[in-house]
């Protein structure tokens, strides 16, 4: 990248107790979760977390429950302050802001959007969309226009004198959407947003996420359970195990590539056709073959194997803006499906 | 002769007890030994050393009744004191108890009572709750207790507003502090517990028996604990994630508690006041002994005078006013809590 990333956490710890100082020194000697936990009685949140999250770029957090995810995103705007390490802004030191510049950080630069909702039961969706706005002091009328924008956006026009309890889940997590987009902060931290939902709705907002992320071009950070979520949304995945990265990088190559028995198990259950795209599996360009036709590497491959119609011998060209880039063979396509061999082992066992 | 002699014979103190022998009062109960002999004390094989006890044993020691006066006595020499900051700081409960009772008197009834049916309407928006209402203080009126029961109406009235107005910045403090919390739970234990006559006692030494706020801040001091506890209990379980929420987007502590925690606490708030204004009226009533005006008078004449009647009816009274505040804010609590979506 040349630009310096838009969030840079750097050796991150976070120890819950009542002395995680004297524990962290334990941490950063070795000592593990379970360790610390029957030694001294404290719980070992987040451990050596070093992330770059990328301007405008959607960067997926996935763990299992208890895997300091939360924690984690909790520690971007400070409603949880760490043990030790650092937090960067724009380059700027989070760690450092006092209380009344924290307070308009998060008034200005960013944004969230919760698991259970967190409406004020007590006002409008309307009332509740503007309330970034309202907390900053802007105006009635004009917080409630900008709101009204986001609310259409989000595709609840017509309930803006609706009450939270009045509206389904799904809805009421549209509000909550509407709420961080009026707030028009650079960043959009969403905490399990999309968890609390029954699927097809789950599937409505991801759709309805991924399109206002190619609108406005958000830092987005997203933290999910769920490995179909994560590789729909994510340009950056990490991948978090009782407290610590396990593997972060571009999620093709992590399906393709799992670093550790861990992420192999995880994603040994996804629809690989569905996930991995051309690009991840294409080869150089080798121009003494006939090519069935072209394809665009950002197509699925499940795309592939119904143009191909189970053809296994063919092969395609991939082209991007009108230029050829590379090829695709089906067979290379086929072996891209099937889970590595160690894990296949591991199941046998 | 007592049973103690020996102790201080042994610690070698016999010479100072016998210093005072004959100089202190003479109980009742060796008053009685004196002019009945016969029934000399064949006491208890080993009493207790209780300081009557010891005092037979050794005339130096002190007897029960000099701690009580001690007590009496460490009261009233801050008593002047105490008097000369309460005194003005309080005086505008007077005042405003005055007033009230001025105004619910001096207007006609029919400003007063349509006045206060318009507010019931106001509050709770019921109309079965305005009708039994409406019935009700015709009722009083028709048994020719109307005059009486506006008194005692007039009273909670001013007490309950200044329940509110001291009770619910004091659950606020609380609900921000643990260690506030703490420091006052114990108070308001005490409060609650200590004996409704009890509070009358020390006010009397402190304040003229005509003066209203005699019985007014014997009244909020007794009804201010459920607003109190309310209003803490109610910030606390305000939801965590919409106070999270609320942090998130960078609200101010006053924005905080303005826009979410108050509203979202208000259901149990006003259940606190609902227990403030039932307890008000409980209190009112014992007030009538140091001179609270309304249907607490009529009870203690029945009582002094045993009225049967009298003291009948104005229970009867106490209980339909009792009703009436009950069912008011009741429906008021539960208009807020629908108009906010509470369920």
């Amino acid at each position: 990248m040349v630009n310096s990333p838009k969030i840079e956490i750097r050796n991150l710890y976070k120890i819950f107790g009542s002395d995680p100082k004297t524990a962290l020194e334990k941490v950063k000697a070795g000592m593990g979760k379970e360790a610390l936990l029957s030694d001294t009685g404290h719980v070992l949140g987040l451990q050596n977390i070093s992330i770059d999250i990328n301007e405008s770029a959607i960067t997926v957090v996935m763990g299992l429950s208890g895997s300091g995810k939360s924690t984690l995103i909790r520690h971007i705007n400070r409603l949880i302050e760490p043990t030790d390490g650092q937090v960067f802004i724009d380059g700027e030191d989070a760690l450092l802001l006092d209380q009344d510049e924290l307070r308009n950080k998060r008034r200005t630069d960013m944004s969230m959007v919760f698991q259970k909702f967190a409406l004020l039961p007590h006002r409008t969706v309307l009332d509740n969309s503007a309330l970034p706005l309202e907390v900053r002091g802007v105006s009635k009328s004009e917080r409630h226009a900008e709101a009204q924008v986001w609310i259409n956006r989000v595709g609840l026009g017509g309930f803006e004198k609706h009450y939270p309890y009045q509206l389904s889940g799904g809805m009421q997590q549209r509000v909550g959407l509407a709420r961080a987009l009026t707030s028009n902060s650079d960043i959009m931290l969403m905490d399990e947003a999309f968890s609390a939902l029954d699927p097809l709705i789950r599937s409505d907002m991801q759709k309805l996420l991924l399109e206002l992320h190619v609108e406005l071009k958000k830092t987005i950070v997203f933290i999910t359970h769920d490995l179909d979520e994560a590789l729909r949304l994510a340009d950056h995945l990490v991948i978090l195990k009782d407290g610590a990265v396990v593997q972060q990088g571009d999620p093709q190559g992590i399906l393709l590539n799992p670093s550790d028995p861990y992420i192999e198990a995880f994603v040994s259950d996804i629809n690989r056709a569905r996930v991995l795209r051309v690009r991840s599996v294409m080869t150089a360009l080798d121009k003494k073959f006939k090519y069935a036709g072209d394809v665009a590497p950002s197509d699925t491959l499940e795309s592939l194997i119904a143009r191909s119609e189970g053809d296994t011998s063919c092969k395609f060209r991939v082209v991007e803006e009108e230029n050829p880039i590379g090829q695709i063979d089906m067979q290379d396509l086929v072996k891209a499906l099937v889970p590595r061999v160690s894990e296949v082992e591991q199941r046998n066992l | 002769m007592a049973f103690y002699d020996g102790l201080f014979n042994a610690l070698g103190l016999r010479e100072w007890c016998d210093a005072a022998a004959g100089s202190s009062k003479m109980s009742m109960a060796s008053l009685l030994a004196k002019t009945n002999p016969d029934a000399a004390d064949e006491g208890p094989v080993f009493p207790f050393p209780s300081m009557d006890e010891l005092y037979q044993a050794c005339p130096s020691f002190p007897q029960s009744r000099e701690f009580t006066a001690g007590v009496e006595e460490a009261f009233l020499n801050v008593k002047d004191v105490l008097k000369s900051v309460l005194d003005p700081l309080t005086q505008p409960l007077s005042w405003l108890l005055e007033f009230a009772l001025f105004i619910f008197l001096a207007a006609p009834w029919w400003v007063v009572v349509p006045l206060i049916l318009l507010f019931v309407w106001y509050v709770c928006r019921s109309v079965a709750v305005t009708t039994f209402v409406t019935i009700s203080f015709a009722f009083l009126a028709f048994i020719d207790h109307l005059d009486a029961a506006l008194q005692t109406l007039a009273i909670i009235a001013v007490c309950t507003g200044i329940c509110i107005i001291l009770g619910v910045p004091i659950g606020i403090a609380m609900a921000k502090s643990n260690r506030f919390q703490r420091s006052l739970l114990p108070l308001l234990d005490l409060l609650q517990t200590l004996p409704t006559f009890v509070y009358l006692i020390p006010l009397i030494f402190l304040f003229s028996v005509t003066e209203p706020k005699l019985y007014g801040i014997a009244i909020i001091v007794y009804a201010i604990v459920p607003v109190i506890r309310l209003t803490d209990l109610g910030i606390r379980l305000v939801d965590q994630d919409v106070v999270e929420a609320a942090n998130t987007f960078g609200m101010s502590p006053r924005q905080k508690l303005l826009g979410v925690e108050l509203p979202l606490a208000l259901p149990n708030i006003m259940a606190g006041v609902n227990q403030t204004i039932m307890m008000s009226l409980a209190m009112v009533v014992i007030a009538s002994l140091v001179s609270a005006p309304g249907l607490g008078v009529l009870v203690l004449r029945g009582i002094r005078n045993l009225e049967l009647g009298v003291g009948l009816i104005a229970g009867l009274g106490i209980v339909l006013l009792a009703v009436i505040l009950d069912r008011v804010s009741k429906a008021a609590i539960a208009r807020v809590s629908t108009d906010q979506t509470f369920k």
